[in-house]
């Protein structure tokens, strides 16, 4: 799920700065107005909160909080909520519903009876298809996409998600090895964990919601690797 | 005798102390709390989130809904609970006070529901409901161009005074008491809000509009110092 795209941002996060909405970046005709700021004169002006930075010639507002927004490719942890005549109402935890449709199944559907396969109530992980003017189109096809069965689901800030991922997936890699659980990690924030037992899943859960709340730190893998050696000598 | 000395003593341009604090309600999407003084409100925001009934929904853009409501104990007198009249012009007003600064045409078909809750009342609750939904709207990451600050602006016999409490609200003797919230964006310096509750004359009020706009600054200063302390634990 990693990629170089976020990697970079990891990079830039250290050169960023705090800004809040309306608050002037920057000054002077040289710069372009990026993500979340506008151009008002000479300055360039934040419109939402979160982090400034500016490469180049380009100045963007990295977002710390919020709703997550669906973009194209994502792959996102989501839950039946209604069934139509030719596809499921997904809830990913974003301004609008999604919509995967049976086509975009790769096993065969019974048309009469759509439960089969999804039931609501059920969860899923899959990608994002499309965003469109309207709504959010889901897709099944790919690799390690489907339904989920058992485990615990939990939800954290979708920004903190390429946090807990780390840098090619080096923190999250390291709790699977540690804790010996699966873990989906959604880009909408919801993170699917499945162990041998309960209690690993928990720690699992534990050093997830440490890597959340300790995110700003630096050096963090080191330290959520001491924070899970000490639990499990203790267990 | 005219008013020539505040009960609590403050000064006639200062306001209570100013508390805020972003990020109280943590199943929230953003929230703040603010208070001036004894006014104590704290906002939460959910959303942009799909908005039903279907037909309120705005194919150009999202809306925002705002529910104010003070607590049954914020007042001496106990509150009734639920909505009210004063409750639903509250609630539109900040609503009203909150609208030009969002950019919420990236969101059709959405709503963005903020709930701010009076939990302690001393007068100039609707400014600190603004403030605190200003913040919290920054906080819950909704794009827009600047922030809004309030501050209540009285004339209490023929002084004006800002930040007015209770005691000044029920003032009687000479002219009596006008209560003047004022709401101000922070970077445009456009008035977003203003009510009159009194009398006054044109020229005092032109005063008092500028005496709001003062005090809005140093209020203003507050709301950022709360969301950048934040922003550096997260």
């Amino acid at each position: 799920m990693e990629t170089k795209d976020k990697v970079e941002v990891e990079e830039e996060r250290m050169k960023g700065e705090i800004v809040i909405p309306g608050e002037t970046i920057v000054s002077g005709s040289e710069y372009l107005p990026g993500d979340y700021t506008i151009r008002e004169d000479d300055d360039i002006v934040a419109v939402r909160f979160g982090l400034a930075t500016i490469t180049g010639r380009l100045v963007k507002v990295i977002p710390l909080s919020g709703v997550y927004m669906p973009r194209k490719g994502n792959s996102v942890i989501g839950k039946v909520i209604d069934i139509t005549f030719n596809g499921w109402i997904i809830d990913i935890c974003s301004p609008y519903l999604a919509f995967l449709p049976i086509s975009e199944v790769t096993k065969y559907i019974n048309k009469n009876d759509l439960t089969e396969f999804l039931d609501i109530g059920d969860m899923i992980v899959a990608n994002v298809l499309a965003v469109k003017h309207r709504g959010v189109d889901l897709t099944l096809k790919g690799r390690g996409l489907g339904k989920l069965e058992d485990g615990m689901i939990i939800r954290i800030n979708s920004h903190k998600v390429p946090r807990v991922i780390g840098r090619g997936g080096s923190m999250i890699n390291l709790i699977k090895k540690e804790t010996l659980c699966s873990i989906i990690v959604g880009q909408n924030g919801l993170v699917w964990i499945k162990g041998k037992n309960i209690e690993s899943e928990l720690l699992a859960k534990e050093s997830i919601m440490f890597i959340v709340e300790k995110s700003f730190i630096e050096g963090l893998t080191e330290k959520v690797h001491e924070f899970l050696r000490k639990k499990l000598k203790r267990d | 005798m005219s008013y020539t000395k505040r009960i609590d003593g403050r000064k006639f341009d200062e306001t209570r102390e100013i508390k805020t604090k972003v990020g109280v309600v943590p199943r929230a999407d953003g929230s703040a709390l603010f208070s001036f003084g004894d006014s104590v409100a704290i906002a939460a925001v959910y959303g942009p989130k799909p908005l039903h009934p279907q037909h309120l929904q705005n194919p150009e853009k999202g809306i925002l809904r705002v529910n104010y409501d003070m607590l049954s104990f914020s007042v001496a007198e106990r509150k009734k609970p639920g909505p009210s009249r004063r409750s639903s012009e509250i609630s539109k007003v900040i609503e009203w006070a909150l609208s030009p600064v969002l950019q919420l045409e990236t969101f059709p078909n959405t709503v963005v529901d903020v709930f701010v809750h009076i939990i302690q009342a001393d007068a100039s609750t609707r400014c600190a409901a603004i403030n605190a939904v200003a913040m919290a709207l920054a906080h819950a990451g909704i794009p827009m161009t600047e922030l809004v600050t309030a501050v209540s602006v009285g004339k209490i016999d023929k002084t004006l005074v800002v930040d007015v409490i209770k005691e000044e609200e029920d003032y009687r003797e000479g002219e009596g008491s006008t209560d003047i919230p004022i709401a101000f964006t922070a970077r445009s310096n456009k008035v977003s809000l203003l009510q009159l509750d009194g009398k006054i004359r044109p020229n005092e009020l032109k005063e008092a509009i500028k005496l709001g706009e003062r005090v809005c600054k140093k209020i203003y200063h507050e709301q950022k110092k709360a969301l950048k302390s934040l922003g550096r634990k997260i």
